[in-house]
């Protein structure tokens, strides 16, 4: 399954008003494909750095669902995260390691603690 | 399960919440802020505009610097305790508000309750709505002026109140290109500096056009445009196709009231301010006693309003916890109160103003038959207006997308019946 366009561009370095300060950068997964991103700021921004907008599939048709508020609104960037199920993209911080996977319709059954 | 008790919950640290906090605990009210952001401020952290608004200390300011000088106000104050990622779940009959932390979910008792949830955005009807790569005018400013991310490399925006213009020149100043701005309505809904500024750097701004489609196989890979007629229906043979990926909705907020709806509080329909909202009187308490609100959540407007509002809330709480002499009170609500008439002067203001008597006028009819079932106990269910339907909504309006929904599955979200004109009237900002 193709995880869209990446683009090197995404990240903003000059901007004429905001600064935006360094931060420590982190390694975590996407789909098994190890990806780069900094650490603390939400999962869906780093996964959008890196060109990746499908999060997760709806339950019946499977159409292709991305983030769309970014503010915990709407539950349409769920993503499994270390097997974790309907995590959301748009709130969840990026931590050092994290198993990022896309959510087909309701996800795998949570397991128990790992 | 953590339990902590307080004198003053309020939900939501924008400018609302955040002047409630800081009045309230001026009286020495032991307060609570809960919000599920980082960081404080609300709305303001993504301006990075110089602020409209009449406010004496914040016109002409740059939001994120408002934020700033707020947020430090709270981090100083000793009587407000701040519970920052920390979303509120639901409010219990009991007092209880339950919460959920990082660390797991809690329960906070308060003997009073402030909502100030904001706003969320509008969603409209089109094939390919669901696609990714549709996203709020939010979630692009979220996105690109909090986290330092492009939403995208070219970006379609719809409506053109101040939001969509200002948002578009925010893109531009990151670096994005934005293919067009459309708006349904005969004129452009914002200010005139916002969209020259736009126009100069070579954005088209189209009137009486809309989004016919987006489309794309797995994300959004263009969208077609076109021209409506006077009856709001597009026009065959105008269609445009754009090249864009992003394509960004600034057609309005409504109420974040789901709190609000979920503890019982009475609600109105009243397009004026936004969609539904609660019902409350001139000291911001809803028809739940003890349960106050204000800002966005209480009608779409402006952050200069929704301060003064959260002073109000805050004034009130703490009066009715007996922290303000009948002296003091009633001179802090005639200042309070002369600020927001002063605000709510203008022209602009006319919308508001109507949408607030109808909910006042729909709030007295509440009371009074509240009055005449208290006096006939037998033969009404206690708290419940039956025959009141100016306040039973007919019809339950989606304040957020509902992107599962069987109309999201069939590729269009859904919206509030509202077609494509809602750039211009919904937009309490710019108007
Ligand atoms: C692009 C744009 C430009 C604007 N420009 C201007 C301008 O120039 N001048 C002006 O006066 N106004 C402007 N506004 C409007 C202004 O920002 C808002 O009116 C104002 O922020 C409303 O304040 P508020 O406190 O009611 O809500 P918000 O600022 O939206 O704050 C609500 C807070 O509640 C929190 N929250 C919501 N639900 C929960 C929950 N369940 N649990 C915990 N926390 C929760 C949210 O995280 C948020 O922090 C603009 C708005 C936008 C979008
Ligand atoms: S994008 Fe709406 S909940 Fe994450």
């Amino acid at each position: 399954m193709e995880t869209g366009r990446s683009s090197c561009k995404t990240r903003i370095e000059d901007h004429p008003i905001l600064d935006f300060p360094a931060r420590k950068e982190v390694t975590f997964t996407w789909e098994g494909q190890e990806l780069r991103g900094y650490e603390g700021e939400p999962i869906a921004a780093a996964l959008h750095a890196a060109g990746i907008k499908v999060l997760h599939t709806s339950h019946k048709s499977k159409r292709p669902r991305g983030f769309f508020c970014a503010i915990g609104n709407c539950s349409s960037c769920l993503v499994v995260v270390n097997g974790v199920p309907n995590v959301r993209a748009c709130t969840e911080k990026l931590r050092e390691g994290m198993r990022v996977q896309r959510q087909e319709g309701t996800g795998p059954a949570p397991r128990s603690r790992e | 399960m953590a339990v902590r008790t307080t004198e003053l919950v309020i939900i939501g640290a924008g400018p609302a919440g955040i002047c409630a906090a800081l009045e309230a605990a001026s009286h020495g009210v032991k307060t609570t802020l809960v919000d599920r952001g980082e960081e404080l401020g609300g709305q303001l952290i993504k301006q990075t505009h110089k602020f409209f608004g009449w406010h004496k200390k914040s016109a002409g300011t740059r939001g994120v610097l408002i934020a700033k000088k707020l947020a430090e106000e709270v981090l100083n104050n000793e009587n407000i305790t701040l519970l920052n990622s920390t979303e509120a779940l639901g409010y219990y009959d009991d007092g209880t508000l339950l919460v959920e932390t990082p660390r797991g979910i809690d329960r906070v008792l308060g003997d009073r309750l402030i909502v100030a949830t904001g706003a969320s955005e509008r969603m409209l009807l089109f094939p390919g709505n669901d696609l990714p790569g549709v996203y709020g005018a939010g979630a692009v400013q979220t996105l690109m002026n909090v986290h330092g991310v492009r939403p995208g490399d070219s970006v379609l925006m719809i409506g053109s109140g101040n939001i969509g213009l200002i948002v578009s020149y925010q893109l531009l100043q990151a670096g994005v290109r934005v293919a067009a701005v459309v708006e349904a309505m005969p004129t452009i809904g914002g200010y005139a500096v916002h969209a020259s500024k736009i126009r100069r750097l070579g954005v088209p701004i189209m009137t009486r056009h809309t989004i016919k489609e987006a489309y794309g196989k797995e994300q959004v890979e263009g969208a077609v445009i076109w021209e409506l007629d006077e009856n709001w229906n597009g026009i065959p043979g105008t269609e445009k196709d754009l090249e864009v990926d992003v394509v960004c909705l600034a057609i309005g907020l409504t109420p974040l009231a789901e709190l609000l709806w979920q503890c019982g509080a009475e609600m109105a329909y009243i397009p004026e301010l936004g969609g539904f909202v609660p019902l409350y009187d001139e000291t911001m308490e809803t028809t739940r006693k003890g349960v106050f609100v204000a800002g966005d959540v209480a009608g779409i407007e402006e952050a200069s309003t929704a301060m003064a509002a959260g002073r109000m809330a805050g004034l009130s709480a703490a009066r009715s916890l007996g922290k303000v002499s009948d002296l003091d009170y009633s001179r802090l609500r005639n200042e309070i109160a002369g600020e927001l008439e002063g605000l709510r002067s203008g022209p602009a203001s006319a919308k508001i103003l109507s949408g607030i008597a109808k909910m006042r006028a729909m709030l007295q009819s509440v009371k009074e038959a509240a009055a005449v079932s208290e006096a006939e106990p037998a033969n009404q269910p206690a708290n419940q207006p039956a025959d009141q339907p100016a306040n039973r909504p007919a019809k339950q309006a989606a304040s957020e997308p509902a992107k599962e929904g069987d109309l999201a599955e069939a590729g269009a979200r859904d919206s509030e019946a509202q077609g494509n004109n809602g750039s211009k009237s919904e937009e309490a900002v710019g108007a």
